[in-house]
């Protein structure tokens, strides 16, 4: 049984149609590796599939688990397993990062009909966490995000997630902006994250992070829809020939869809 | 920095609109039920009669009906203030009553009107023996008359006097004489000259030498009957080497008509005492169209007296049509130091115009302000502060922090930081932000699961952090809850 199954989504922004009849299928416990020029619409699907407020599904559907996720408020889609590290983690000043997670985590267990953990429980739940993502006990202490580090916050959403548990991880460009220890690091929490019930949209204009997470899939992007898909090593082509290879192949693609450069 | 140096700077920050924030906003007031008492009252109007019957009434010496008579005549010659930016339609000071009691005149706690007790309770005022399980002391003033002290016996132990104001003329007669009008003179404001005249009851609070007071002090007050203003007066002595914590709040039952409430506190702290005042003000604000509501006109004034003397001002304001206040600090004493955190949230169309005075006039003296705006809904939220370093005041020193939080885009935000430098040495520091809820926080929060209601007063509640964590620990739960009443509402 599929757990993501995206059927001919069409979404606009601010009235303009960004995807335009995506498909895609993941299932339990695979890693899908989204790659594509700048503009081809892979932060819209993060957003999409997380029920951004401006995000307008205007055809398709998208079924999680054999429900009808599009249906669902944002905050419900997080409580039935949808998981998004942003690209830009914002600061919540005076908000404690602690309690953050656990008004998170126990505002997503309600929803499921599950008791609320007290702080004894969630302490002990987060003690084991922080030994998957080695992140210092100081950093729990501080406000949500606020004065982080651009390492500090990419690690400090894979700890969310490894905290929250969700069923479906979508890392939007979450090594963006990363030196390649800080890159390391992430990646491993992600790894130490993998199960066979887990699985992982990787969004990601870069082959290097793939390096570290090792994808099952991996689909290229561009006019707001899925245009190729194949294993890692079709990223490994994108790397080294860019995208502009796909016009031959899909002549309906605008050069301007594929004028982003793969590094 | 120059001989003189005078400074003023508006910042009016409009705002992206985000309906559902702007729902969640739509308030609901806990307090507004009216608590059925017989009740006696003067009949409407002023003039030197009601002046003389009031002061009859309580029985009080010949000095202090002088005192109030005084008061009147002077305000008689004072106009209304017009300089805050504030719209207020006209106040007809001849339909107020300057009176209001409940009939059976308490003698203690135990005679108290259950009724009146019932409406404490819905308050959540610890009184009775919740007082004790809490460990706080409290006088609460319902309308004109201090209906009940707590905890007398323990505080007398230790020598603190903790009173009403009309008790304390009668028993402390010379204490009440030396200090009342010390602070804030008679003269000193239209509101206050019409409180000095016609103050009904308050808080008396007297901390001798060296004595920390053994627990906070706390009073309630309530407005009930209808057209009637509420003017209480509190004053805390805090004598050397002493230390006091003082919290009050406030409530009133919702009504069409706008009712006054004109404060005058004040606060003496000698040689190296400490005074600590709160405030959890959540007056009725008035519907969301601003009919009703409590006009907030308050005098609020601590004087570092002695050297080394510390005074803090804390208030949360979430109530009030129209609140009108600056809690200041006269900083006299050497190296005497003064403290104002304020969160002051708007709705609807409320307006608030409130901030804080440091008048630096010792050596040394220092002042910190921490002043948070919150404004939702077509309400206007002014910070006005005047921080003035008096020539002698060598090594003075001031920081003063504003932000700005807005909701919605039809509310406004102020900052008026007025600033008079006389001495060439002092360092003043001012900041300043304004910013919104962001549509990215709350996604953010909403991403993780947490819904938008719990996501706005989280937010909310982190930008007052800073204020919250000066107040006694109790009230911070109870401000942080307010804070969420004020918040609550349909999500759409």
């Amino acid at each position: 049984m599929h757990m993501l199954k995206i059927d001919n989504l069409h979404a606009r922004v601010e009235g303009k149609e960004i995807l335009k009849g995506l498909s895609l299928t993941v299932n339990p416990g695979e890693v899908h590796a989204i790659m594509g020029p700048n503009g081809a619409g892979k932060s819209t699907l993060g957003n999409v599939l997380s029920g951004r407020e401006g995000y307008e599904v205007t055809e398709g559907t998208v079924s999680f688990g054999g429900q009808d996720l599009l249906a669902l408020e944002p905050e419900e889609r997080a409580a039935v397993g949808v998981f998004l590290a942003f690209q830009y983690p914002v600061e919540i000043p005076g908000v404690n990062n602690t309690y953050f997670l656990r008004a998170a985590l126990n505002a997503q267990r309600k929803f499921r009909g599950e008791d609320e953990l007290d702080s004894m429980r969630f302490l002990k739940l987060v003690r084991e966490k922080l030994k998957i993502m080695q992140i210092s006990d100081e950093l729990l202490h501080r406000a949500v995000n606020e004065g982080f580090s651009g390492g500090e916050k990419k690690r400090n959403e894979i700890f969310q997630m490894a905290v929250l548990e969700p069923k479906l991880a979508i890392l939007d460009e979450t090594d963006s902006g990363l030196d390649i220890d800080a890159l390391k690091q992430v990646a491993e929490g992600v790894n130490a994250l993998r199960s066979p019930a887990r699985s992982f949209l990787v969004v990601t204009h870069y082959q290097r992070l793939l390096d570290y997470i090792e994808p099952d899939f991996v689909h290229v992007l561009a006019g707001g829809r899925i245009v190729e898909s194949g294993d890692k090593n079709l990223a490994l082509k994108l790397e080294a020939e860019g995208y502009a290879w796909l016009a031959d192949k899909h002549p309906h693609l605008r050069k301007a869809d594929l004028a982003g450069e793969a590094a | 920095m120059n001989e003189s140096e005078n400074m003023t700077r508006e910042v009016a920050a409009p705002v992206r609109d985000n309906a559902e924030v702007v729902e969640a906003l739509n308030r609901r007031y806990e307090a507004g039920f009216v608590t059925d008492i017989e009740s006696t009252s003067l009949p409407p109007g002023l003039n030197e009669d009601i002046v003389r019957q009031l002061s009859a009434i309580k029985g009080e010496p010949e000095w202090m009906t002088e005192w109030r008579l005084a008061a009147y005549r002077h305000w008689l010659t004072m106009p209304e203030p017009d300089w805050a930016k504030l719209d207020i339609g006209p106040i007809d000071y001849q339909s107020v009553s300057y009176y209001s009691a409940p009939k059976a005149g308490p003698k203690s706690l135990d005679e108290v009107d259950p009724k009146l007790l019932e409406t404490y309770e819905k308050l959540g005022v610890p009184l009775h023996e919740r007082a004790k399980l809490a460990g706080v002391a409290v006088d609460a003033v319902f309308d004109s008359v201090s209906v009940g002290t707590t905890f007398r016996k323990e505080l007398a132990e230790a020598g603190v006097i903790f009173c009403s104001m009309s008790e304390a003329i009668r028993e402390h007669g010379d204490l009440v004489r030396q200090y009342l009008g010390s602070v804030v003179p008679v003269g000193d404001n239209y509101f206050a000259a019409l409180n000095s005249a016609v103050f009904s009851d308050g808080s008396f609070v007297f901390i001798p030498k060296g004595v920390r007071c053994p627990m906070e002090l706390s009073t309630y007050f309530r407005i009930n009957a209808m057209n009637t203003g509420q003017f209480e007066r509190t004053l805390i002595v805090a004598e050397d080497d002493s230390h006091v914590s003082y919290l009050e709040g406030c409530t009133a039952p919702m009504r069409d008509e706008n009712q006054l409430h004109a404060a005058v506190v004040e606060l003496v702290a000698l040689d190296r005492a400490q005074i600590k005042y709160s405030t959890v003000q959540n007056w009725y604000p008035g519907d969301e169209n601003g009919v009703g509501g409590i006009y907030n006109f308050v005098t609020k004034r601590g004087d570092c007296r002695g050297v080394s003397s510390k005074i803090s001002w804390t208030q949360v304001e979430t109530g009030s049509a129209i609140t009108w206040k600056y809690p200041s600090c006269v900083l006299r004493g050497d190296h005497s130091v003064g403290e104002f955190y304020s969160v002051a949230l708007t709705h609807h169309r409320q307006q608030a115009d409130t901030g804080t005075k440091m008048i630096h006039i010792g050596k040394g003296t220092k002042s910190k302000i921490v002043a948070k705006g919150i404004s939702a809904g077509r309400s206007s939220n002014s910070y006005r502060g005047l921080v003035k370093i008096e020539k002698g005041a060598d090594g003075a020193r001031n920081y003063t922090q504003c932000d700005s939080l807005l909701i919605g885009k039809k509310c406004g935000a102020h900052t008026f930081p007025y600033m008079e430098v006389k001495n060439p040495g002092a360092i003043v520091e001012h900041e300043a932000t304004t910013s919104k809820i962001s549509d990215d926080q709350l996604f953010y929060c909403l991403s993780r699961g947490i819904g938008e209601e719990d996501a706005v007063s989280m937010i909310v509640d982190g930008f007052c952090k800073q204020v919250f964590r000066e107040l006694p620990m109790e009230f911070a739960v109870e401000a942080k809850k307010l804070l969420e009443v004020s918040l609550e509402g349909a999500v759409g």
